[in-house]
């Protein structure tokens, strides 16, 4: 099954190549945790860009916490530049139902009024349940039925996709 | 056997009763939560809607003008509403007038009591008797505990010491009527601290504090060296007025940390202490406000900490 899914380190030049010509003076990247903050880094990197990477939890802005609580420790987020005015490129590692980059769009504006935000993801696997859609995305993937698509992160960095049982 | 009574079947936070007896890991999701909540007080806008829609109830059975304020901006930070409620009781009507309270608080839909109370327990009685939806947080219960003072100076140790498993911590001054040396020590032995000291006279410690696994000294110089974090207790005036000491000035110069005897302890030692301050009794000015004191920022890591608190008993 797992060789059905495209390579993650392909998609990353891929991706890469698409935002360059994109990047504006006041482009800034930030990073969802946690596959799209190992996912920004790289892009970031590539990109060589000039405001640090952001990285964000959205643990605190979460639509299922009165049903879920918060079960893990959430990382702290940081976001080392004003986000004013800013073009934001939100990045995450797969699209499904829409409710994180809600979360994000939501806790990005407690931080400012960013002039645009554009969605970078390295899967879409379809199954939205609100009206979002990625501005870039690395490859549509098919996932069945009570499986998840994550993105893993070996020990030398590499990254790639994942399907595993959803809990 | 008897279930934790803060803990859920799940063995999840429901209740901040006491840290006596809360796993590791419970400790350890709290301080790693608040650090993310110091992420949003730093922000301009330095809320989030974590528990928008649900009721916080301040419940103050004895005056405690800041302990109230920080639960308070941390209910306010979380979108929570905050009901302010300071009940004077006669030491004649708890008990059922008690249950009665906060009874009429449940029908008023309450989703969290923040608890201060002058008879130890009352927390934990207040927990026996709520629904399950609702959480009870101990602001303060007689001498027993005071977990968010103690969790809040175990995160303050953290923020400046990384690593419990290396430190001396010394608890000065009057540990018998000190709720927060309580949970204080209880906190430092479940996070691994080696060495937890207690210092001062004979009548400020009580019997048996040896079994909360701490060392037990009367010199304070003896006592701090060494040390990289000293925590001074608040000495209470009434008990100036009873036959435990003899004067304050008395007490400055045998248990008061003075420059002079913190120089004792490590060069880049850290002074904390949980206010209000009696300076000239406990702590010299001049250590107070110096280099090595954190006071203030223990304030400001309060209100992280006790949204963390209350946003993981409230999810749970």
């Amino acid at each position: 099954m797992s060789s059905a899914l495209p390579d993650a380190e392909l998609l990353l030049p891929k991706l890469a190549a698409e935002l360059k010509p994109r990047l504006t003076p006041a482009s800034a990247m930030i990073g969802l945790y946690t596959g799209g903050a190992w996912l920004a880094e790289r892009l970031h990197a590539m990109l060589g860009m000039r405001e640090p990477l952001g990285l964000m939890d959205i643990a605190f802005y979460r639509d299922d916490y009165h049903k879920q609580g918060l079960k893990h420790d959430p990382k702290r987020t940081r976001i080392p530049f004003d986000v004013e005015g800013r073009d934001v490129l939100l990045v995450d590692d797969v699209l499904y139902t829409g409710r994180t980059v809600r979360a994000a769009m939501n806790e990005l504006f407690d931080y400012g009024r960013p002039r645009s935000i554009a969605l970078v993801v390295l899967a879409d696997r379809g199954g939205r349940q609100l009206p979002i859609c990625a501005q870039y995305c690395g490859a549509q993937v098919q996932v069945p039925e009570g499986m998840r698509l994550r993105l893993k992160r070996a020990e030398d960095g590499r990254l790639r996709l994942e399907l595993e049982r959803a809990a | 056997m008897q279930r934790n009574p803060q803990l859920n079947a799940n063995g999840e936070l429901q209740h901040l009763l006491s840290i006596e007896g809360l796993p590791r890991e419970v400790l350890l999701q709290i301080l790693g939560t608040a650090e993310s909540f110091i992420g949003v007080t730093e922000r301009e806008v330095k809320k989030v809607p974590l528990l928008r829609g649900k009721s916080v109830f301040n419940l103050f059975f004895e005056p405690s003008t800041r302990t109230r304020t920080t639960f308070e901006i941390a209910a306010k930070r979380l979108s929570a509403d905050v009901i302010n409620l300071n009940i004077a009781v006669s030491s004649q009507s708890k008990g059922e007038s008690l249950l009665d309270t906060v009874a009429n608080l449940s029908a008023m839909h309450a989703d969290v009591f923040v608890v201060r109370h002058a008879s130890s327990g009352a927390p934990f009685l207040i927990a026996r008797h709520v629904k399950p939806h609702e959480h009870v947080i101990n602001a303060g219960d007689g001498r027993h505990a005071h977990p968010t003072q103690g969790l809040l100076d175990l995160y303050t140790i953290r923020h400046y010491k990384k690593d419990f498993s290396r430190l001396t911590v010394a608890v000065v001054g009057d540990v018998l009527h000190s709720r927060v040396a309580r949970s204080l020590i209880h906190g430092l032995t479940t996070l691994g601290t080696p060495e937890v000291r207690v210092i001062g006279p004979q009548t400020l410690l009580p019997a048996g504090v040896g079994s909360l696994g701490v060392s037990v000294f009367h010199d304070m110089r003896e006592g701090l060296k060494g040390c990289d974090v000293v925590v001074m207790l608040r000495l209470q005036n009434e008990r100036m007025t009873g036959a435990l000491l003899p004067s304050a000035q008395e007490y400055f110069k045998n248990y008061g940390l003075s420059a002079e005897k913190l120089a004792l302890a490590k060069p880049d030692a850290i002074v904390m202490h949980p206010g209000p301050m009696n300076r000239g009794v406990e702590i010299d000015s001049s250590v107070a406000d110096g280099p090595h004191s954190v006071i203030l920022p223990q304030v400001t890591f309060g209100i992280a900490v006790r949204m963390a608190v209350m946003s993981i008993v409230a999810g749970n």
